[in-house]
């Protein structure tokens, strides 16, 4: 699997637990841990813990572009830029002329032809009324279209385990780094789209695609009833004809470097679930779509002047709900399955807390754990304290 | 081009803040960095709820105090002086500086460092840590987990085993004192990495 380059961050972190830094600050007390006793000294964890996160942490790292150990002339992944030749800089300017000047263009070109014959085929094909030539042709269309639109990008995929791919009937499941993530897996199959339909350019391309083959588009007001929305994917699902919806579970775009929670509500609808890891690498061009900072366009402006997308894709074997297992378990199932093959982190965040704020019931564990080194194991009332398998 | 040059170039009075806090110009950068990144509306100010925003920060039972710690009395922002001003205070030691009795305190000394422990539980600042004070302190990180009269008991015994003077409550002298054991500067320092 890849390695990431991923540099430490700015601090160097105490490894240890609650416990284990608590008991050292409390060597020098005579009375044991375990008896418990409060001591002044203990919020001297709770500050430094904070004061850490004041200066870097874990979760906006994920949300803001990795940072390369060598520098690959593109002066948006350079972070602690400093002057360091005449010579790196004459070569940097040549990068710049190449990209913007010579492979912008042609990107455009490509990317364009192949937009628009995403719209004029799939409406071509949706004429036809015969249901097996049309589904080839409309396959075709499809296919032609993201190559073109993938060199349109120079992106240049290794597919892995090809003999998992998804099957028509399945749910295609993949961690998510940007919108470009559709056109490289749509690069070697056919899948059927989820998503909020838009208006503007992207309606027009919604509503073409819709012409030759199922896709889900859904109205914002529909996304709200999470009844509604799985009631419909399941009948998609049902129809074993149908082409494998693709969902991005983590429901926001993540900087490639860690697998944030899975949301449960697509591991709620059935089937078999064919779970598929995407890793760009970072060497050639950021492919992570930092939605707060940049807007579509000069995204896609940005995907156009860097050298390259390289990307690899594994395809895991697929897996199935089994007995007794929730959903939730599930889901974090396939993650645990797709951060190891992709190389990325395995992370208990939720990718909403880009927008929201954190749940209470992570501040009570904290206060949880901290008093039953304080009081002991007793609980509270004679109630038992509720276990914590409450993440959503 | 950026470069950190020209970061610290945008940064006022950057040798000043050298020499009071001892950061190195690399790590100002770093802390501009990051105090760019949770200005997110780019006043040059950071307020209370951007340091809400963070999220191990949130779920940090003494957040809230934490944060406080930034704001002076009756101020609602912080610049960026102030604020690398108060990380000073979490620098490690220099254990090669001789001790210069004629030179002020060193902002990340053991002295300073429990002082700004202290300014935690102090909230009034009248200069001792009351019951009151404590119970509140202790309220925050137990919340919900312990009873009111178990909190009581542990404050009480708080105060009776450091309180030397009887007062019923708990001077900086005697805060000093109950913790001399303790290594302050491994407990109350962050290290940067470069």
């Amino acid at each position: 699997t890849y390695n990431p380059t991923y540099t430490s961050p700015t601090l160097q972190r105490e490894g240890g637990s609650m416990e284990q830094e608590m008991g050292e600050l409390r060597r020098y007390r005579t009375q044991s841990i375990s008896r418990g006793e409060f001591a002044l000294s203990d919020s001297f964890y709770f500050y430094r813990k904070g004061l850490e996160s004041i200066v870097d942490d874990q979760v906006t790292q994920r949300f803001s572009s990795e940072e390369l150990v060598s520098w690959n002339l593109l002066t948006r992944t350079n972070h602690n830029f400093h002057y360091i030749s005449l010579r790196l800089t004459v070569i940097w300017g040549l990068g710049v002329i190449i990209r913007y000047c010579v492979l912008f263009p042609l990107r455009i070109t490509l990317a364009i032809i192949g937009l628009s014959w995403l719209v004029i085929g799939t409406t071509l094909v949706g004429f036809l009324p015969n249901r097996r030539v049309k589904n080839w042709l409309s396959e075709l269309v499809h296919l032609m279209c993201y190559r073109i639109c993938a060199r349109g990008l120079s992106a240049t995929i290794q597919y892995h385990n090809k003999n998992n791919k998804p099957q028509k009937g399945g749910i295609c499941v993949a961690n998510h780094t940007s919108p470009i993530d559709i056109v490289i897996l749509a690069n070697d199959g056919c899948y059927a789209m989820v998503g909020q339909s838009h208006s503007g350019l992207m309606g027009v391309i919604q509503r073409s695609m819709v012409r030759s083959c199922p896709h889900v588009w859904f109205e914002r007001s529909e996304m709200r009833d999470r009844h509604a929305v799985t009631s419909r994917l399941r009948a998609h699902v049902a129809a074993k004809s149908n082409l494998p919806i693709l969902i991005f579970p983590e429901g926001t775009c993540i900087n490639n470097t860690s697998v944030m929670m899975f949301k449960k509500g697509s591991f709620e609808i059935g089937g078999t679930i064919y779970p598929v890891a995407i890793k760009y690498d970072p060497r050639f061009g950021d492919a992570f779509w930092n939605s707060a900072k940049y807007n579509m366009v000069s995204y896609l402006l940005r995907m156009m002047t860097s050298w390259a997308i390289v990307v690899n894709v594994w395809y895991l074997p697929p897996m199935t709900r089994q007995e007794g297992e929730d959903a939730t378990k599930f889901a974090n199932r396939v993650k645990s399955a797709i951060a190891h093959q992709g190389g990325l982190l395995d992370m208990a965040w939720d990718g909403s807390l880009k927008r929201d704020k954190v749940k209470e019931e992570f501040k009570e564990q904290q206060q949880k754990m901290y008093s039953s080194m304080v009081v002991g194991k007793k609980a509270r009332n004679s109630q038992e304290p509720h276990t914590e398998s409450t993440r959503r | 081009m950026g470069s950190t040059n020209s970061t610290l170039s945008k940064i006022p009075n950057v040798e000043e803040l050298v020499q009071e806090t001892g950061f190195t110009p690399a790590h100002i950068v770093r802390l501009y960095d990051r105090f760019e990144a949770l200005d997110k509306e780019k006043t040059g100010h950071l307020r209370p709820q951007d340091f809400g925003a963070i999220n191990r920060l949130a779920i940090n039972p003494i957040g809230d105090r934490i944060i406080g710690a930034f704001f002076s009395p009756g101020q609602e922002t912080v610049d960026f002086h102030s604020f690398v001003r108060i990380l000073a205070h979490f620098r490690p030691a220099d254990k090669k500086r001789p001790k210069d009795p004629s030179m002020p305190e060193p902002v990340n000394s053991r002295t300073s460092k429990l002082k700004f422990a202290f300014q935690l539980y102090d909230q009034d600042k009248d200069g001792k840590i009351s019951r009151a004070e404590l119970l509140q302190v202790l309220r925050s990180m137990l919340e919900m987990q312990v009873t009111e009269e178990q909190l009581e008991s542990i404050a009480d015994r708080t105060i009776q085993e450091a309180d030397l003077d009887t007062d019923d409550a708990i001077s900086f002298e005697e805060f000093r004192k109950s913790l001399e054991k303790v290594n302050i500067d491994h407990k109350m320092s962050i290290r940067f990495l470069r």
